[in-house]
C-alpha cells in the first residue's frame, strides 16, 4: 500500500488516454495501471511514462476487452492491490461505417468494443467502488453518441449505449462518494499536425482534449464535452426536427 | 492528398500524408512505397526541405515517446518525433539541459539532427549533431542503420545535417549537459555599427556561453543593433515566467511587415530594448525562444508568405560581406525585421552538409514580393558567392544550384549515402532528384 493517487486506464494506448496519463504524471507522481491488448504498444507507453515520472509506480496489465469473465478477473486483480481513485475507460476503435453495413461481423465487433466492453469494465469497477464508497469512473463516449447519423451510426449507437449507461450509473451513485464522469470528445487531431489543414475549422489537438478531460475529472463534472463548443453544436443537432435533419449530409 | 506548408508559408501543395505513429510499423510504411517520400516533423523549416509536392510526407510527430533517461550520466534516448520543448521541460528540473538548442523549441529531435541546428552557443558547444551519440536510420530498402560518432561514422556524418535524405531517423541518443537550473545571467549591449559588433563578439566569446545579436538593417543604412549574451546561472527561488501564449489569429490580406511598418518597428524595438539594456536574470524560455509564445507568428507576412535568407561567410571577409549585404537591403527598400547577426566558433561541423562553418552568419526575413524579392536575393547571392560562404538549407526555398554546389564542398561524398526512395522539394531543386 502507498498513499499515491491510484489511477487505472483501460485502453492506455489510445492517444487521448496516453496524453491524460502524461498530464497526471506531470502534476505529481502517481500509481498508474495501464490496461491494454497489445503488449508491445503498451510497453512503449509505459516506458515513456516511466521516463517522464521515475517516482511513479507504473504497472501493465495485458488483457482482452470482450470476455466478461476475463474483465471481472482483471478488475478484481487490480483492486486487490489497493483502492482505485480514478479509472479512465478509454478503449475503442473507429470503424468504417460502410464496413459495418456490409458485414455484420464488423458491425458486431464495433458494437462490442465501443459499447458493451466499456460498460462491462465500468460495471466491474462500480461493484468494487460501491463497497468502498470511493472513486471516480470516467468513460470516454463521443459526440457521435448524441444523435445517430448516417456517416457513423453503428459507432454512434455503441457510444449512445455508453451515454445511457453513464446516466444510469450517475443516478445509482447520486449522493455517494463515487463519481461518474462521461467524456464526449469531438473529432480530434493527431498530435500537432494542424498545419496540414488548409481550409475549414481546425480540429482540437489531443493535448488540449486531454487537458480538458483531466481538469473535468478533477472537478467531478458529470459530462465533459471536449472541446466545450461541442455541447452547443450537439444540442442543436439533437434538437433539429427530422424533416430538416434528414436533409443534411452529415 | 492534403495541402502541406512549411514555416515560410510560400506554398501549400498537396501531399500524401502518412503518420509514422508506431515505431514497429515505420519500416512497413516507408519501404517500397509507390512514390518517394520525406520525413516531416513540425514543419518549422522555412522552405522546401521538409516538403515533397505531390509526393509522400512521413509525419514523425507521433513518434513522441521517451525511451530512457539516465539521471547520473545525462544520456537521453527518445523517438525522433519528441519535441525539444518536451526534453527541456523534462530534464531541466533534474539538473540537465540540451547542450544546443535553436531559436524555437517547437521542433522535433529528428528535424534538429537532419538540419544540424545550431544555437547561440556555437562557439562553445558546436551544433546539435555534436551531442548525438547514436541514431537509428530506417532506409526505404528496409535496412536499419545504427550510427554515431564512433559507429559507422560515415553514415552519421551523412545523416547529421543530411536534410532527411539518407533515411528516416526514428530514434536518437543525446548526451545532455549539467545545468544548475532554468536561469541565465544575461546582458544586452547596444552597438552602433558593425565595428562595435565584431569587437563585442570577440570580447564575449571567452566569457559568455551564449551570444547573438539583433541587427537593425534599416536605420541609417543598417548596422546598429543589440548584442545579447548570457551564461547559465544558479538563481534560486524565482517564479518562472507565465508563458502566456498569444496566437496570430488570422492571415492578414497583406504582410504586416512592409515598407511602411519596418522603419517604425525597428526604431521602436531598438529604443525600447536599448532602454532596457544591461544585466538581468532571464528564464531560459524567453532567452532561447523569444518567439515561441507568439504562436503562428509566420502568419503576419500575409498570404504570400515569406523567405528567410541565412548565410554564413568566413570571418576574414565577414565584416565587408555583411556590410555589403546590408547596403543591398537598404538599397532595395525592403527590409527585414527579424534580422540576426552572430559569429560562429572556429570548429568544423559533424555533418557533410551541416551549415555552420567558422565565420559570421546573418539571418534575414523578407515578405514574399515575387520578382522584386528574388532580384534582391540574386544580389545577396553574389556577395555570398564572392565571400565563399554558404546558405542554410533549412531556411532556403530558392538558391541557385551552382551556389549550393559551391557552398557545400562535401556534396559529392554525401550523394553516396542518399536513399533513392527519399526525395524532397529541396533535393529535386538542388540535387536533381
Amino acid at each position: 500500500m502507498n498513499n499515491k493517487n491510484r489511477i487505472v486506464i483501460i485502453g492506455a494506448t489510445s492517444a487521448i488516454a496516453e496524453h491524460c496519463a502524461r498530464l497526471w504524471l506531470q502534476k505529481q507522481s502517481i500509481d498508474l495501471t495501464l490496461v491494454g491488448r497489445d503488449a508491445q504498444r503498451i510497453e512503449r507507453v509505459a516506458t515513456d511514462l516511466k521516463v517522464r515520472s521515475p517516482e511513479s509506480e507504473i504497472r501493465i496489465v495485458r488483457t482482452g476487452f470482450l470476455d466478461p469473465e476475463a474483465i471481472n478477473a482483471t478488475v478484481e486483480n487490480i483492486v486487490q492491490s489497493g483502492d482505485v481513485d480514478v479509472v479512465l475507460i478509454a478503449h475503442g476503435s473507429l470503424p468504417e461505417q460502410a464496413d459495418c453495413q456490409d458485414d455484420l461481423k464488423a458491425c458486431r465487433e464495433a458494437l462490442d468494443v465501443n459499447g458493451v466492453s466499456p460498460v462491462l469494465y465500468a460495471e466491474a469497477f462500480a461493484k468494487q467502488m460501491a463497497k468502498t464508497n470511493h472513486g471516480t469512473i470516467a468513460l470516454i463516449g463521443s459526440v457521435a453518441g448524441d444523435r445517430g447519423r448516417k456517416s457513423n451510426y453503428v459507432y454512434g449507437a455503441a457510444k449512445g449505449l455508453v451515454t445511457r449507461y453513464a446516466q444510469g450509473l450517475q443516478h445509482r451513485f447520486a449522493g455517494t462518494e463515487v463519481k461518474v464522469v462521461l467524456i464526449k470528445p469531438g473529432p480530434t487531431d493527431t498530435p500537432m499536425t494542424a498545419h496540414f489543414k488548409g481550409k475549414g475549422a481546425k480540429l482540437a489537438s489531443v493535448e488540449s482534449v486531454a487537458k480538458q478531460i483531466v481538469d473535468g475529472i478533477e472537478a467531478g463534472k458529470p459530462v465533459i464535452y471536449a472541446p466545450g463548443k461541442w455541447w452547443l453544436i450537439m444540442m442543436i443537432i439533437r434538437h433539429l426536427p427530422a424533416t430538416i435533419f434528414n436533409k443534411i449530409n452529415i | 492528398m492534403k495541402p502541406a506548408t512549411s514555416w515560410g508559408r510560400l506554398s501549400a501543395d498537396p501531399h500524401h500524408v502518412v503518420g509514422l505513429n508506431d515505431p514497429s510499423r515505420v519500416k512497413t510504411l516507408v519501404c517500397h512505397g509507390p512514390q518517394p517520400g520525406v520525413a516531416h516533423g513540425m514543419g518549422r523549416s522555412y522552405g522546401d526541405i521538409s516538403l515533397n509536392p505531390e509526393g509522400t510526407l512521413w509525419v514523425t510527430t507521433g513518434l513522441d515517446h521517451f525511451i530512457a533517461f539516465d539521471n547520473s550520466t545525462g544520456r537521453l534516448v527518445c523517438e525522433a518525433g519528441v519535441l525539444l520543448r518536451d526534453i527541456q521541460r523534462l530534464v531541466i528540473p533534474r539538473g540537465w539541459i540540451l547542450p544546443v538548442t535553436p531559436g524555437t523549441q517547437l521542433v522535433t529531435v529528428g528535424g534538429a539532427i537532419a538540419n544540424d541546428v545550431h544555437g547561440k552557443n556555437h562557439h562553445v558547444l558546436g551544433s546539435f549533431g555534436d551531442h548525438v551519440q547514436n541514431l537509428t536510420l530506417i532506409r526505404t530498402d528496409g535496412e536499419v542503420i545504427q550510427c554515431g560518432p564512433h559507429e559507422r561514422a560515415d553514415w552519421f556524418a551523412a545523416t547529421v545535417g543530411g536534410s532527411g535524405l539518407t533515411g528516416v531517423i526514428t530514434q536518437a541518443e543525446i548526451q545532455l549537459r549539467r545545468v544548475a537550473g532554468p536561469w541565465l545571467d544575461t546582458e544586452t549591449v547596444p552597438y552602433a555599427n558593425l565595428d562595435e559588433f565584431f569587437r563585442l563578439a570577440d570580447d564575449s566569446e571567452a566569457d559568455w556561453e551564449h551570444t547573438v545579436s539583433w541587427i537593425d538593417c534599416i536605420t541609417g543604412g543598417g548596422g546598429r543593433g543589440l548584442f545579447m549574451r548570457g551564461n547559465p546561472t544558479n538563481a534560486e527561488d524565482r517564479s518562472a515566467p507565465e508563458g502566456r501564449k498569444l496566437t496570430m489569429p488570422i492571415v492578414p490580406p497583406v504582410s504586416l511587415v512592409n515598407r511602411l511598418s519596418l522603419r517604425p518597428f525597428n526604431m521602436a524595438y531598438y529604443h525600447i530594448k536599448k532602454w532596457e539594456a544591461g544585466r538581468a536574470i532571464t528564464h531560459y524560455e524567453p532567452f532561447f525562444y523569444p518567439l515561441d509564445n507568439l504562436l503562428e507568428w509566420n502568419r503576419m507576412y500575409g498570404p504570400k508568405g515569406f523567405f528567410q535568407y541565412q548565410s554564413v561567410v568566413p570571418r576574414e571577409v565577414g565584416q565587408d560581406a555583411v556590410q555589403a549585404m546590408l547596403k543591398e537591403i537598404a538599397r532595395s527598400g525592403d527590409g527585414s525585421f527579424l534580422a540576426v547577426l552572430k559569429t560562429f566558433g572556429n570548429r568544423q561541423p559533424v555533418g557533410m552538409l551541416s551549415f555552420p562553418q567558422p565565420g559570421v552568419t546573418l539571418a534575414l526575413d523578407f515578405p514574399n514580393h515575387g520578382e522584386r524579392t528574388h532580384k534582391l536575393f540574386e544580389r545577396l547571392d553574389a556577395i555570398v558567392r564572392e565571400a565563399k560562404g554558404r546558405i542554410y538549407l533549412a531556411k532556403d526555398a530558392r538558391m541557385p544550384r551552382e551556389l549550393f554546389e559551391a557552398g557545400y564542398p562535401r556534396l559529392a561524398e554525401f550523394m553516396k549515402y542518399r536513399d533513392r526512395g527519399i526525395s524532397s522539394g529541396l533535393s529535386r531543386r538542388l540535387m536533381g532528384s
